[in-house]
């Protein structure tokens, strides 16, 4: 029962943490174009595309 | 036109582009401010499809003045600029000298991703409590009990809050607004099933029950949500791609003022008596009487003619048809508002009627069954308080029948099912606007066609090419490049480009032809009449009837070019196969009698009526609703428009005007008619398989209320059945995916080569 008072949380906040993970990419913008994104990684070049 | 080098000019209207660049002004106008000084401009360009493509595009872009940041999306296939300044940099002329040819994508009105992102927000909501509320619940039924027990379900209780406020707050909002207006829909017994399990459950947890159904709630919300944003996800995509289609409608014209200035207002603002400049390759903006200047002008779109019209001075002409070959002065006799497109849009409206009236398959099956489901709680609740007194006991069972009849099944049977045939015929290049066009298509027995555009390509096509003289078929060839007029692409597109040497000032007569010098000779190619301005001698042949093109070398006739419109591919085996499946289908034109019998035979059609008016054609098709007919109408031009939206349902080629297009269920992206039976074909399998999961799910509840009735359900049996039946109805839905392609791989080769083709012909 006392494992369970601190386990509880850990996973809840290991949980969270992915949640807002996940949030903070959707609003940032990062699926957008998912395609895009797939092809990019095969221009290469110095500098990063304008 | 005075932007863009010559050399991406012609690769243009070779591609088929009929139009020209947008102007500054008209880019100007379809842009959005984002503040500081700084412009953003979408822009579609179909063509993008890779790494390098991506590349050259950005580079190029960049590199142009005043350009601050491009950014290609290739998911969307769109490229949005930011630039400064007042003038836009010739982002077009750019892109065309690339090869990539583009058009402008108007500024969206920002509620386009709000829903989805809600959506998707929702799911993840749920997604996350579903996950941990299941994990605890596995720990109470493995045998955690006492305070244990009691500590779970209370974390339980938490967890599930916010996952009823966000992801829950859908499905209350739906289920209010239906019970507002006296309707049923899915989402009623959704909400009250899951707001009563998250009571109960709450009531058992404060008092140290056993069975908390927290679990139950939240993963059907989960499951439900999942198809939810399938189906949106599937329908936003479609409404993309038809958006990004090129716009066919002018944005605006420049104003002629009295003191030789010239404006370029969009067409909301140009009032009657204005004089209007428009040049060649533009759409006339509004209705008006030519002032000055002689040009053809293409009415395909408007009544369905397919050859183009010569007019002069003092002819009237209708908002919507295409300045083919000169400059005209017009002056404008009505407002964008009481245009023929405006009209257009007033009989459409008027004319929507069987589409309003019908109900979806799930608002139907939902009517019967809340009732029925909430009258069965209720009859366990009596009974139980009857047979034992205890009314605890008898509500703890009552919400078991609800949790267990709680429409899972029956909330995906049948958006799984669309999102996959909907996602089957987006793969074919058909884009469906929304679930209930595919239930309507089902139950259809007629198919009109439009002619001008829809069978036939609304384009002509050069049909005596093997008997002219090839050398002669060149020099016309090389001089035809050179004009935007139907009837020269049609000779440029037969023989290729063989560039000769030699043609020197090749200049455009508007509605005469075109006039070319070699070596000292004189050649010309248009109307007989004109070309052929000496002794009519020389090599006349007997297609006289469709116009009388011919090419004259010093006013001697050298070759006669006759021309057909030319039958859409594919169109003969469509009507073959849409009347195999029993369809009976018919054409109807605003083009003369003789040109749809001419069509009608070679296609095999049978009944057709020419010479139809707009309004004629509504009346048509409510003449054979009334006779309990069900009617697809396939139609392209603006006159079509009002048949579009009278018909139980319709479809658009991409090539469509733009009403016409968002008036139409169905719009399909590639050349080939084929795309209207294998719609037909998915549609009716789909509808099957609802049938199909609707009945699984019946028969789901028929095994399970009787279990909840008597008392048996525990939230472990709960979480199992309710799973295996979503599971199951899902798996029934996915085998339209398989077995639609294994009838069609012939299809499906073929419309993947088309798939290139198609993208360079959207005009």
């Amino acid at each position: 029962m006392t494992t369970l008072v601190y386990l509880i949380p850990v996973a809840l906040f290991l949980g969270a943490l992915g949640l807002t993970g996940f949030l903070w990419a959707l609003r940032s913008g990062q699926y957008e174009d998912l395609d895009g994104a797939a092809e990019r990684i095969l221009i290469d070049g110095d500098e990063p595309p304008k | 036109m005075s932007c863009c080098a010559p050399g991406a000019e012609m690769t243009l209207d070779l591609a088929g582009a009929t139009s020209v660049l947008p102007s500054s002004q008209e880019i100007r106008l379809a842009s959005r401010s984002i503040g500081d000084n700084l412009c953003q401009t979408d822009l579609s360009v179909p063509t993008i499809h890779c790494a390098a493509c991506i590349q050259t595009i950005e580079t190029a872009l960049g590199r142009l003045d005043r350009v601050e940041s491009a950014r290609v999306n290739l998911s969307t296939k769109r490229v949005s600029i930011q630039w400064r300044g007042d003038e836009a940099p010739p982002f077009f002329a750019t892109l065309g000298r690339l090869g990539y040819p583009a058009h402008l994508f108007d500024p969206e009105t920002g509620n386009k991703d709000k829903t989805l992102s809600e959506l998707i927000r929702a799911v993840a909501v749920a997604g996350f409590a579903a996950g941990n509320i299941m994990l605890l619940s596995v720990s109470v039924w493995s045998g955690a009990e006492g305070a244990t027990r009691d500590l779970f379900h209370w974390v339980s209780a938490l967890i599930a809050i916010p996952a009823l406020a966000f992801a829950g707050g859908i499905y209350f909002r739906s289920a209010w607004n239906a019970l507002r207006h006296g309707r049923m829909n899915m989402d009623v017994p959704i909400a009250v099933g899951v707001s009563l399990a998250y009571a109960m459950s709450l009531y058992e947890t404060i008092n140290h029950g056993d069975h908390a159904y927290f679990d139950a709630s939240v993963s059907l919300l989960f499951f439900l949500l999942i198809g939810r944003t399938l189906d949106h996800v599937m329908r936003e995509r479609a409404r993309t791609a038809v958006n990004g289609l090129s716009r066919l409608a002018a944005r605006g014209a420049v104003v002629l003022r009295g003191d030789g200035v010239r404006d370029y207002l969009p067409v909301g603002e140009i009032e009657p008596g204005m004089e209007l400049h428009i040049a060649a390759g533009e759409r006339i903006p509004v209705d008006g009487t030519i002032l000055s200047g002689i040009s053809d002008l293409d009415c395909s779109l408007v009544s369905g003619e397919s050859t183009p019209r010569t007019v002069g001075a003092g002819a009237k002409v209708q908002a919507g048809t295409l300045n083919l070959t000169g400059p005209m002065t017009m002056q404008a006799t009505a407002a964008a508002k009481d245009s023929f497109l405006a009209e257009m849009v007033r009989l459409m409206e008027a004319a929507e009627g069987g589409r309003s009236q019908y109900r979806r398959i799930a608002d139907r099956v939902s009517a019967l069954y809340a009732p029925v489901v909430h009258l069965a709680a209720l009859l366990t609740f009596l009974g139980w308080m009857i047979a034992s007194g205890d009314w605890h006991l008898a509500m703890t069972i009552a919400i078991a029948v609800l949790i267990i009849t709680c429409p899972c099944a029956l909330g995906l049977a049948v958006p799984i099912v669309q999102v996959v045939a909907a996602r089957r015929l987006f793969e074919a290049g058909v884009m469906v606007k929304d679930g209930s066009a595919m239930e309507r298509l089902a139950a259809i027995d007629t198919v009109l066609f439009d002619k001008t555009g829809t069978l036939t390509l609304g384009q002509p096509r050069l049909i005596n090419g093997q008997s002219i003289d090839p050398a002669m078929l060149a020099i016309a060839a090389d001089m035809a490049a050179h004009s935007r007029h139907p009837f020269s692409k049609a000779i440029a597109g037969f023989a290729g480009s063989s560039s000769q040497p030699g043609l020197q000032s090749v200049s455009e007569h508007p509605g005469f032809g075109m006039e070319a010098v070699t070596e000292g000779n004189t050649w010309r190619l248009g109307r007989r009449g004109w070309a052929g301005w000496k002794a009519r001698t020389g090599g006349e042949g007997k297609y006289g009837g469709y116009g009388g093109t011919v090419l004259s070398k010093n006013g001697m006739i050298v070759a006669t070019f006759a021309f057909e419109d030319a039958v859409r591919a594919d169109a003969k085996a469509t009507v073959g196969q849409l009347q195999d499946a029993g369809m009976s289908v018919q054409m109807l034109s605003g083009d003369t009698a003789n040109a749809c019998r001419d069509v009608a035979s070679t296609l095999g059609i049978e009944d057709f009526v020419p010479a139809l008016l707009p309004s004629g054609k509504v009346e048509w098709i409510e003449a054979l609703s009334r006779e309990g007919h069900k009617v697809l109408m396939v139609g392209d031009g603006l006159n079509d428009t009002p048949a579009l939206g009278a018909a139980h349902v319709s479809m658009a080629p991409a090539t469509a005007a733009d009403v016409g297009r968002n008036a139409a269920d169905f719009v399909f992206l590639r050349e080939s008619l084929l795309a209207v039976p294998l719609a037909l074909d998915i549609s009716r399998k789909a509808g099957r398989l609802i049938r199909q999961n609707i009945a699984i799910a019946i028969v789901y509840n028929a095994f399970a209320v009787p279990i909840a009735i008597s008392g048996h359900v525990t939230p472990l049996i709960a979480a199992i059945a309710m799973s295996a039946s979503s599971l199951l109805v899902i798996g029934n839905a996915m085998r339209l995916q398989g077995f639609a392609k294994g009838s069609s791989p012939e299809h499906a080769s073929r419309d993947r080569r088309g798939r290139a083709g198609m993208l360079v012909q959207q005009p």
